[in-house]
């Protein structure tokens, strides 16, 4: 246990340690505000409700997560220091663990400073503070989903770029095929139990839930298993790499 | 200490290590020699744990790297090749992780890095960050990182690459002091050093071993082991080779230079390893003809003779 804090620490540290880091919190928080107040119409709503803050974060995620992300393994590779950490003594796992853990505090860390948004709908009215608590937890939640995606491509290929278009179109998937202006079309053209089977992958269905205040366990479930499965394929690439 | 059997590797169709067995000591100091290519780092990096092994067992203080790599990696310190290092960091910051991973923490963190610090002279680069530093600090480092834990088992992959003739030397000294209580296996193409510092070498070729012993036992491989070396004025070169050809003890005789008034010749004895009886027999022969000797010496033989000699094979069917 002690080693994945280790790791999470010194991947932390790698984050502030480069201007990289800033100016990544800088535009996230720049481009929520910008789609909350601009193109949600945060304001002219008249509406004491985050919505139009969250209901972004699927397409503002989809740039900003595998940005985050991308390094975790590629740059391993590149900088052949995988060797150096893997012949450590500690598991693959806890280097895994640790590693997406780090960032994953990051992306927690630029959604807590969102905080003031919060402040302010509640200084202007008399929102539903357990609907934007759910809300936050389904944001955290979908961060590490993109996240964990992001960690597969990265031990995938020792070019970050690469890493970062191929995370960025498996994620896109994942909001596309639970996209209602999609779904609808696609209905057009399957039978119901096709479009049922395609939205069951998608992060949609589970973020709108959050989004609406409840935390219902199947959305829970779907979250954790798209973080976990592929931290599982993340493993087995790098052992393959090894071989 | 480290125990390796019948170890193999391929990638794909390529075999890179074929069928490698050696033994490792406490004390002993082990080089390992071989052309690029010849799977010297494949070969580390199996004992290490990072690559699986095709087949074969690689024991580590009798941990079966395969089946309890933590506590088999938590018995070595590594130097990979080229010295790999989080370029994010500073040299403390970095020392600092490595020791921290390894359960070194608080007050024994900061002596294990002080004490590799100063045994790897990196002082002056301490609180630099790890990018900045020039190539041979970098291997400092990356060696530093490998003894942050005064290992008992040392494995390093071209420990002196990029170093400087001072920093080689003082390199070498460190393996020699740490391998009274440590067993060190490092891979070198540098063939001093294994005289300088190794207990014990093997030369691996196309995955193959092809020879362990000790320095001399290897040297004494050469053809030039024990052949004699001598220089005479104001003589013929041909007068030479047919005096010294007919010395009892000699097998041949060849002309190394032949720049008047001075000949030097080289003399093979006919059987290697007696204690200079050649020489006695050249020195008779001289006192006879009244040759004025300038010099003459008795060759050891040479490593990188014997290095050449067992592993040209390859540049020859390439
Ligand atoms: N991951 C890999 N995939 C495919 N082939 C590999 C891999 N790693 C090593 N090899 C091959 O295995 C052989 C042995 O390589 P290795 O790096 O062990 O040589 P070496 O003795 O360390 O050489 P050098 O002196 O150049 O460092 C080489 O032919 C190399 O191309
Ligand atoms: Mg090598």
């Amino acid at each position: 246990m002690k080693s994945i804090w280790t790791i999470t620490k010194r991947e932390l540290a790698g984050y502030f340690n480069s201007p990289v880091a800033y100016v990544f919190l800088v535009i996230f928080l720049l481009m929520t505000a910008a789609f909350t107040f601009l193109i949600g119409q945060f304001m002219d709503r008249n509406q004491a409700t985050l919505q139009p803050f969250f209901m972004w974060h699927p397409w503002i995620y989809l740039f900003l997560v595998p940005a985050v992300g991308m390094r975790l393994w590629s740059e391993e590779r590149r900088q052949g220091t995988m060797e150096l950490l893997l012949t450590l003594p500690i598991s693959l796992w806890h280097c895994i663990i640790g590693k997406f853990l780090a960032s994953w505090l990051f992306l927690t860390l630029a959604l807590v400073m969102t905080f003031p948004i919060w402040i302010t709908v509640n200084y202007l009215g008399d929102p539903d503070n357990s609907v934007i608590i759910a809300s936050y937890i389904g944001s955290f939640f979908l961060a590490g989903a993109y996240l964990s995606i992001t960690s597969m491509t990265s031990a995938f290929t020792r070019n970050q770029v690469i890493s970062f278009i191929l995370s960025v179109v498996i994620c896109l998937f994942l909001v596309l095929c639970g996209w209602p202006p999609v779904t609808d079309v696609v209905e057009t053209l399957a039978p119901r139990s096709v479009v049922e089977f395609v939205v069951a992958f998608s992060v949609m269905p589970g973020i709108e839930q959050f989004n609406n205040g409840q935390i219902d366990s199947r959305a829970v479930i779907y979250f954790l298993s798209v973080i976990g499965f592929p931290l599982f394929a993340t493993s087995i690439i790098i052992r393959g790499l090894r071989a | 200490m480290i125990k390796v059997e019948n170890l193999s590797k391929s990638f794909g169709p390529k075999v890179a290590v074929n069928d490698v067995s050696f033994t490792l000591e406490r004390g002993e100091i082990l080089g390992f020699l071989g052309p690029n290519g010849a799977g010297k780092s494949t070969t580390m990096r199996m004992i290490t744990g990072y690559t699986p092994p095709t087949a074969g067992v690689i024991r580590v203080g009798g941990n079966d790297v395969t089946e309890k790599p933590i506590e088999a990696k938590r018995l070595m310190g590594y130097l990979p090749e080229s010295a790999p290092l989080y370029t994010d960091m500073t040299v403390e910051g970095f020392l600092g992780f490595c020791a921290e991973v390894r359960g070194i923490n608080g007050a024994d963190k900061a002596k294990a890095i002080d004490r590799a610090i100063e045994m790897c002279f990196l002082k002056s680069v301490r609180h630099q960050s790890v990018d900045t530093l020039s190539k041979g600090f970098r291997h400092r480092t990356g060696f530093a990182q490998a003894i942050i834990h005064d290992p008992d088992i040392l494995v390093m992959d071209e420990p002196t690459d990029g170093l400087d003739p001072n920093q080689k030397h003082e390199v070498r000294s460190l393996i020699r002091r740490m391998g009274q209580s440590k067993a060190i296996i490092f891979s070198t193409h540098i063939l001093e050093e294994v005289e300088a510092a190794c207990t014990r070498a093997i030369i691996i070729d196309q995955g193959k071993i092809v020879a362990n012993g000790t320095p001399d036992e290897l040297k004494a491989k050469s053809e030039l082991a024990d052949s004699y070396v001598v220089s005479i004025s104001g003589i013929e070169a041909s007068a030479v080779r047919d005096k010294l050809g007919s010395v009892i003890q000699a097998a041949k005789v060849t002309i190394v230079n032949d720049k008047a008034p001075t000949v030097v010749a080289r003399v093979f004895p006919k059987k290697a390893g007696t204690d200079g009886e050649l020489g006695q027999a050249i020195f008779a022969a001289a006192a006879q003809h009244n040759w004025k000797i300038n010099e003459i010496k008795k060759e050891e033989g040479r490593l990188d003779d014997v290095f050449r000699n067992i592993t040209l094979s390859d540049t020859k069917t390439q």
